[in-house]
Formats: structure tokens, sequence, C-alpha cells
């Protein structure tokens, strides 16, 4: 599998220790691992190519040469570029003042346009929008029925029209919007091949029928080389304004993405990564920049444990957390979490090096599965003080979960290591004694989670340095 | 047969063949330009950068070894080379009868449209078919195939959404040797090969069907032309999965090369028994290896060069 860029750079540098300095054939030698990594994440040839002699002028200039450290410059030289690449700041949608605000997807079959529709509908309803979604895929059989359904799950409602005339339905899904109060409408469109000039041409016509202030281009992460021409044809005939990324909850780097934005000059707006309606996400290129080059997406992983931390811990249990007093109980519900954020597997590849852990085996992934089986077998009342488990106890849990002896005691090892390390740097994060006031709460619970500046919620890079060491623990 | 295939990777071929007319333009003459532009032309169709640099490798082995006079010759090499590098199977999964094929891949490969294409191609040949709707999970997945049943008047076993994809594949056996049905296609939810859930859902369809099927089982990977390098990724997990039989490549009719069929065939061992060329009932082709390498490598190149060094 891929070694991350960093490490292979690691690797070519390390023997250079103690020579001083680099020369350009140390430079080279990198830029050769650059170009394969790149072409790995199925980056464009072409790109990779004016990227690295890009890259190569800068690395060879006098400061990153002489500099102490020049393994990590060469990375960041190599991660300032690609982020640049990406486009520099996050690029979100813009509304018009027209109502409503009309926006169409367009794309390859299979890109996942249908799906990015009810997504888009859905997250646009979370700021408050009212959408419309809109069935022109007249062709692929069952394909308004599919719109039809999600739009229903979400209770957004759905224009989907009479006929084989996407261009009259588009029209008609307008007025609709108008008629019923909505101020955005999304246009699924069927998917089409850029070499299919009828199919062009008629994205072209719904196009000009509804004049949509966006026309967004669904791009598969996993798609290869052939990214780029599909891109340019697009952006040549129907001209869209930014794009989707679908699938980015694969192990696919997503290189084609950098491609696109460097072959038209169209910016990345969303990222789509998962099965259920919330989970299109705002793209960030210096994270995706990082995920390229296989550094994982320490920040993202933290919003979405942020984001789960606010919503579910119950005030008390907060307070628990607070005082160190954590019961198996409160074990379980991490672990149900952990799960909600996509199971062990996202967390880990989402750290530094996690794919490449993954990929050589080295992460148990049916250890929490595990450790809930076990918590299970025990009665409420050794969930709640697990000190009273002596012996036989554990013996029995053991047999009731079918584990052995010793597996019943690594989950309660890992339950006090936890348990320490939340009594360790808890009162660190309190600059205030906890006191009983209910109301109060919720403030001071956020006030204190804070553990870093600039990362949001519940979360600090110390929990995640634990959580890696926890997980290597396991096994 | 052949003529078809041609049509069907015209664009394939002509997206190759200028890269060698431009690589050609320079006279026939085997420099380190040609292999650079020979790996580049590789490495642009999806075969992946290590895989590109060792063909090129071996081809400048072979190039030098057999002393081939110029770049036409490596080119003719080139062809037997690709040709040689898929893995081969002595009968087509799509040949065999009885036979019971369960499509899997990821979302969007085109496994639906793929099914119903084969439910009209088996009941064009006269075949006894029978579809089964496994993909209880997207929305209106079993309408389209349910769309796709009608169109070629087959007969279809479906569930309701959400319910249980092994209890179909269940039904559907059942189903099958109560009417003696020989070509039994089962359409399975995409999945994505990271997700663990859904592939240890999966193994369990499979192994279910393997067990009760009376009718020889075979598991088939569908992959989309357009796919990089992750292809190899997905078809690593789904084949240490499911233990796959056979590889079907879909939209081969755009730019897209494909090239990552060649490195999944080879690492895996895994034949390819059909290509998807295009959006018709009838595009829906058998894969033969020394086509697809020919096609690869356009015929017309080869005919002018030749006429070309002939004067």
């Amino acid at each position: 599998m891929l070694e991350s860029l960093s490490d292979r750079l690691q690797n070519i540098f390390g023997g250079l220790r103690g020579k001083g300095k680099l020369t350009e054939d140390d430079i080279n030698n990198a830029m050769r691992e650059i170009r394969m990594a790149l072409l790995e994440a199925d980056v464009n040839f072409k790109v990779v190519k004016d990227f690295v002699a890009r890259t190569k002028e800068r690395c060879l200039e006098a400061e990153i040469l002489d500099s102490l450290t020049p393994a990590q410059n060469v990375v960041k030289v190599v991660l300032d570029e690609l982020t640049y690449l990406l486009g520099e700041s996050d690029s979100k949608l813009e509304f018009s003042s027209r109502i409503p605000n009309v926006i169409m997807l367009v794309g390859l079959q299979g890109s996942g346009k249908t799906t990015a529709a009810a997504k888009l509908a859905y997250l646009l309803r979370e700021q408050k929008h009212n959408p419309l979604l809109v069935a022109c895929d007249v062709y692929r059989p069952a394909a308004a029925d599919q719109l039809q359904t999600l739009g229903d799950e979400m209770g957004v409602r759905v224009y989907r029209g009479e006929g084989d005339n996407p261009i009259k339905i588009a029209k008609e899904g307008v007025q609709d919007a108008i008629d019923n109060l909505r101020d955005v409408v999304i246009i699924d469109t069927a998917g089409r091949l850029h070499v299919d000039e009828q199919m062009m041409q008629e994205a072209q016509n719904i196009k000009d029928a509804v004049q949509p202030e966006n026309v967004l281009m669904v791009v598969d992460a996993m798609t290869g080389q052939d990214v780029v021409n599909v891109a340019a044809a697009f952006a040549e005939q129907v001209d869209f304004d930014g794009v989707i990324m679908s699938k980015m909850d694969g192990d696919a780097r997503g290189g084609g993405a950098l491609s696109i934005r460097e072959v038209t000059g169209k910016p990345i707006k969303f990222i789509s990564a998962g099965e259920k309606p919330d989970s299109l996400e705002e793209f960030h290129p210096d994270r995706m920049a990082k995920r390229i080059l296989g550094m994982g997406d320490v920040v993202s992983l933290v919003e979405s444990a942020a984001k789960l931390r606010e919503e579910e811990i119950a005030e008390e249990q907060a307070e628990r957390m607070m005082r160190a007093q954590l019961t198996l109980n409160d074990f379980l519900d991490i672990n149900r979490q952990v799960r909600n954020m996509g199971g062990i597997s996202k967390l880990v590849s989402a750290l530094p090096g996690g794919d490449r852990a993954l990929s050589q085996g080295q992460v148990d992934t049916s250890a929490l599965d595990r450790m809930e089986v076990i918590i299970h077998s025990m009665t409420v009342e050794e969930r709640n003080k697990p000190d009273i488990l002596n012996g036989s106890r554990r013996a029995r849990i053991a047999a009731g979960a079918g584990v052995t002896v010793s597996d019943v005691n690594q989950v309660l090892k890992q339950y006090n290591e936890t348990k320490k390390m939340m009594k360790q740097y808890l009162p660190a994060l309190t600059d205030e004694p906890v006191r009983g006031k209910k109301g109060k709460k919720g403030k001071k619970k956020k006030k204190r989670g804070m553990g870093m500046p600039g990362l949001p919620g519940g979360m600090s890079m110390k929990d995640l340095r634990e959580i890696q060491r926890l997980m290597d623990e396991m096994n | 047969m052949f003529e078809s295939i041609k049509q069907g990777m015209e664009n394939t071929r002509t997206k190759f063949t200028e890269q060698m007319n431009i690589l050609l333009d320079r006279g026939p003459r085997v420099d380190e330009e040609f292999w650079e532009g020979l790996e580049e032309a590789l490495i642009l169709s999806d075969v992946g950068a290590p895989a590109a640099f060792s063909i090129v490798e071996r081809m400048r082995d072979t190039a030098t070894r057999k002393a081939l006079p110029d770049a036409y010759a490596v080119l003719d090499a080139l062809t037997e080379e690709i040709a040689a590098t898929f893995a081969t199977s002595e009968v087509n999964v799509f040949d065999e009868n009885p036979v019971l094929v369960l499509f899997v891949g990821i979302n969007g490969a085109g496994k639906t449209t793929t099914v119903g294409k084969l439910a009209s191609a088996g009941k064009r040949a006269g075949r006894k078919v029978l579809l089964g709707s496994a993909d209880t999970f997207r929305a209106a997945a079993i309408e389209q195939l349910a769309e796709w049943a009608q169109r070629s008047e087959v007969d279809i076993v479906q569930r309701e959404r959400g319910a249980d994809p092994a209890s179909v594949c269940y039904d559907t056996i059942e189903r099958a040797e109560a009417t003696g049905a020989n070509f039994v296609l089962i359409d399975t939810a995409g999945r994505l090969h990271t997700s663990d859930d859904l592939m240890r859902e999966l193994e369990k369809v499979v192994n279910v069907v393997r067990k009760r099927s009376q009718i020889p089982v075979r598991t088939v990977l569908v992959i989309d032309a357009t796919t990089g390098q992750n292809g190899l990724n997905q078809a690593r997990q789904f084949n240490s999965a499911l233990d796959l039989d056979a590889l079907i490549i879909t939209k081969l009719d755009g730019t897209a090369r494909g090239g990552i069929a060649l490195a999944v065939s080879h690492e895996l061992q895994l034949p390819i028994a059909m290509i998807g060329v295009g959006e018709g009932l009838m595009d829906l082709q058998v894969f033969n290896a020394n086509e697809f390498a020919s096609a690869l490598i356009s015929e017309e190149l080869r005919g002018v060069t030749h006429e070309d060094a002939e004067a």
C-alpha cells in the first residue's frame, strides 16, 4: 500500500544525516518519490509534471537546503504548493437575490448526482433554506423514484414532472418552487458522457432554460487520469461553477480533485462522504492536500468528534467525566460515539500513517465490538462500580461473553488507564472547582472542554494521541 | 466480434493513438524520448505508475535482446506483452450453464445496468433468465431492476426496500429451482470496500448463496473504467472478502482507457468476463485480451507506419 510521502522523504533524507547539506541529487530523489506519491493518488500526469518542476525550483532555494531539517521543509513546500493548487481559501456556494435560486447538478453516470442532490437539499435545509428537488433524469430506469424516496425520507418536496423532456421538467420545477414558496431549486440531471454530443447539448439546453446560479459537477473521488478530460469537456460545454467530490469515505486519495482545479480553474465546493444525508461537507483545500499526501485528516476528525459530543453527551455524564468518575457505561457510550464517527477504521485512517497501519492489519477493528460484548455481560452494579469485579465475577463475565478472562482483564485495564488519563489532564483544564448548579453546567462544560486553542469542542490533540496509544495497546 | 469491440473502444484507441502519433511523428527511432513518451501514455491510461515503469523496463529489455529495429516493432511487442498480462480463463462465467452470478462493486459502478443488459442478452440467447434484486438499500434500486426485467420480459424476485439481502437471495434460489432457471443474476447493493460492516454483510450474503445454491455460484466484481489507482484497493478488498471469480469493466465508451483493468486482472489473476462499451443493450461485450491489446494499439497506426517504413 501507499507509504505516506513524509515517511518516504524521511527515508531518503535519513541516510544523509551528518552530511550537513543536501545536494541537487538528493532533491531529485525526493522529487521522484513525490512524483510517485502523486501519481498513485491519481493526480493527472501532466499536472504532476508541472507541479514537480515548480516544487523542485522552490526546494533548491538555499534556505531549504541549508536548514537543519530539510526533509520537513521539503514536505512543507510540497504541502504549500498542493494547497495552493487546490485553491487557497475555502470556496462556498454563492447565492443571488433571485427567488428561487437554482442549483443544477451534472456529471458522468454513477458519479453520485442523485445522492448528492439529496444531501445538498439536507444541508441547505439545515441552513434555513427551503429547497425543492427536481428529478430531470428521464433516462435511467427509476431515477425519479430514487430522488422521490430520498426526498420523502428527509421531508423535502420533490418535483418529478411528466413525460421525457428534461428541459420542460426543469422549467416546471422552477415554477413549482415559486408556487410552493421554495427558495432554492436543486435540479438532478441524467448522467452523461462528455463525448456524447447530444447529451451534452441537452445539459446546455437545461442550463439555458433555467439559468441556474450554480452549476455543480459531481465527480467520483476514485476517478483516475481521465478526470481532467471529463472535467475540461464539461467546463467547456456546460461551464460549471464548482465541483462536488463524491465517495470520499473510501480510501481513494482524490488526486483528481487537484487536477480539476488546475486544469479547469473550477473550485471544489463540497465533499460527500457517507451513506447518510448529513454527510456532505464543505471542502477545505489544506485538509485535502494532507489527504493526498497520506498525512491524515486530524482536523476533520476532531470536528466530527466535537459535533457528536455536543449532541450526545448528556450533562450528567459530562459532569461525571469532569470528576473523573468514569463508569463502564460511559465507556460503552464512547464506544458508540466512535461507531457514529464511522468506526475505528475511519478514526485510524484520519490519523497520520493510519492508512498504512490499517492496510497492514496492525489495527484490530473488532476490538471495540469485543469490548462492547464484555461490558454487556456485566450487571448494572458491576458497570457502575467496576472495583467489585473479583476473580469469580470476571470468570462469569468471560464465560458469558465468550472470551477469556484475560480479555476481560484487558478491558478493565484500558478502563483504568482512561480513567487515570482523565484525572491527569482534567484539573489542568478546570480553572474553577465544579459546583452543583444545574443551570450553568452547559456553558462551563464548553469552556472547560477547550483543550487547545483553534480546536473546537471538547477534544485536544492530547486526546487524539491518547486514542492512538490506547488503540495500539488493544492489539 | 472483433470489429464491434474495436468500434466500442474507438475512443480508447484514438486516445492511445494520439499519444503514439505524437511519439511517432519523431520518426521510428527508439530513444530516451520514445521510452518516456511510452511511459507517459501508459500512466495516462491508468495502468498505474509502478506498472508503467515495469512494463517500459521490460520492453527496453526486449528491444535490446531481440534487437527490435524501430518504434513500430516495439509497439508490436508491446501489444503481445499487454495481452499476455491479462489473466485468462477457459470458460467465460456467463457461458456456463446453469450458473448463478452475484454482482458486487462500489456505488455507481454500473451493477444494476449490467445485470439488466445481461438479462436481455440471456433472454435473446434463449436461456431461462431469473433476476434477483438484493440491493435493498439504495432508493429505487429494486424499481430500476424491475424495469429492466419488464423490458426483457424475464422473471424477477424482489422484496421491499430494507429487506434482508440474504433472504432475497434465498428466495431467488428457491424460485430458480422451482422454475428451472439456468441463468440467475443477482444484483447487490453498492458499497465502498472500506466499509467493514457492509463488507461483512456482503460476505454473509455470498456465503448463504454458496451454501444454499445447487447451481454453480460465481461472484463478479463490476469496476468503472474511469476508476484510478484506487481500483486496486477495491478489487483487493472485495477479493479477499468474497473470493471473486471474474471482473466486468463498465463505461469503456468514454475517453477513459480502463488501464486499471490490466492492473487488477494481473495482480489478482482474475479474468475479465465482459466489457461495457455503450448505453445500448448490445453494448455489453465479451472481453478478449488479445483484442483489447490490439485495439489499444491501433491497427490503423500500424498500417500507416508500415507503409511509411516500406516507402
